[in-house]
């Protein structure tokens, strides 16, 4: 049982802090010989799987390094592009390692902004006066856990589906930010979160959440 | 748990009230004009009232007050206990329900303290307005926040008036129409 990341979106949709605690990675690293026997193209800035889905490389994965060295988007770490790179024999035997691409800070920008429209939607949809947003969205490899305070602040878990306890934890994150955020002098409202103590409170609270499964009241 | 070791903060308000006093008077000798000190109490108060209202709904279960009447117990009862260990009595409603008054007996802010005779204008306990009007505000109130009375001016006791001016409709939180 696991909790996957959190995220705190500020009262305007912005995101003002992430942590992602445990990413399940499936990857593969692989060595290959001329001719590549995988299609890769061009998706996002990114070199992708389009076809030739074998031992543990997927349609969609990403090269994230090529004989050890991670890459730069659609570069290899010394500038070259990746594409071009593998067409040539003189290049090989190359070893390449393939997974899901890691969401980049722009990427999770956009989501959350995203998210935050779509917060309000559920409570404008809803056919009942006074509504809350979206609490709880669910998928069949996680949920999310959202938790809106009156002030504004969304406060977003994704966890493993079977982990119980999140609203506890929820509340307890309020209670992190309300602590080492807030009454950090230093820390300016809406900004995104910088502080030590709260990155280490905020650890320290999703270790216990995991293990015991629930976070009980006055913990 | 840090919580729980600040608990009954009898042994500290001493600091605290110590603490208040270095602070006003400071302001007074770098101010030298009680309606500017006035401002800066009400300013400092302001910016501590935006944060120490997610303190208290993170830690208070209170959620949102269906009325001013329902603002005024919640005020008077969970939050002056709960920060400054007082619970002031709430009186004088306006007979359109919105404004009423906060009557304290005590006032640990001004424990020990005597205002002399060329601070007359000074409002000591000023700050408390501040963060009443930043803490409100950010749970979509607008407010004005004034003392009445005062006990250090002379008079009998300390009421802090609070009127509602309006409910703050720009960036309210979803949910919540």
């Amino acid at each position: 049982m696991a909790i996957f990341s959190v995220y705190v979106v500020n009262k305007a949709g912005g995101l003002i802090y992430q942590y992602d605690n445990y990413v399940p990675r499936a990857e593969a690293e692989k060595t290959f010989s001329f001719p590549l026997d995988l299609v890769l193209k061009v998706h996002d800035e990114k070199v992708v799987v389009s076809f030739g889905q074998r031992d543990g490389i997927r349609v969609g994965h990403a090269v994230l390094s090529i004989n050890g060295v991670d890459v730069n988007g659609r570069q290899t770490a010394e500038g070259k592009d990746i594409v071009e790179y593998l067409k040539e024999p003189s290049n090989y035997p190359v070893s390449i390692r393939f997974g899901r691409a890691r969401l980049s800070s722009n990427e999770k920008l956009m989501l959350a902004s995203m998210f935050h429209s779509l917060f309000a939607i559920g409570s404008q949809l809803s056919p009942e006066v006074g509504s809350s947003g979206i609490e709880m969205l669910e998928t069949d490899a996680f949920k999310l856990h959202c938790f809106q305070t009156l002030t504004g602040i969304k406060f977003i878990v994704l966890a493993d589906p079977r982990q119980s306890g999140i609203d506890g934890l929820l509340r307890k994150i309020y209670e992190i930010y309300s602590d080492f955020a807030l009454k950090n002098p230093f820390y300016s409202l809406e900004m995104p979160i910088r502080c030590e103590l709260f990155d280490q409170n905020l650890k320290s609270s999703l270790e216990i959440a995991e293990k015991a499964g629930t976070f009980g009241p006055g913990s | 748990d840090h919580r729980q070791a600040r608990g009954t903060s009898i042994n500290n308000s001493e600091l605290f009230t110590l603490t208040y006093g270095a602070l006003v008077t400071q302001l007074c000798k770098d101010y030298e004009n009680d309606e500017e000190v006035n401002k800066q109490l009400d300013k400092m108060g302001y910016n501590i009232g935006v944060r120490l209202i997610e303190d208290f709904l993170a830690r208070s279960s209170v959620g949102r007050c269906q009325d001013f009447r329902e603002t005024a117990d919640v005020i008077a009862k969970v939050a002056f206990k709960m920060y400054l260990g007082i619970t002031p009595s709430v009186t004088n409603w306006s007979p359109a329900g919105d404004e009423f008054s906060l009557i304290l007996e005590s006032n640990p802010l001004v424990d020990f303290v005597e205002l002399p005779d060329n601070h007359s204008n000074l409002v000591y306990s000023n700050l408390l307005c501040g963060v009443l009007r930043g803490a409100l505000e950010m749970v979509q109130m607008a407010v004005e926040v004034r003392f009445a009375q005062d006990t250090l001016r002379g008079d009998n006791v300390t009421e802090i008036r609070m009127k509602f001016i309006k409910r703050i409709e720009e960036n309210l939180p979803a949910g919540d129409e």
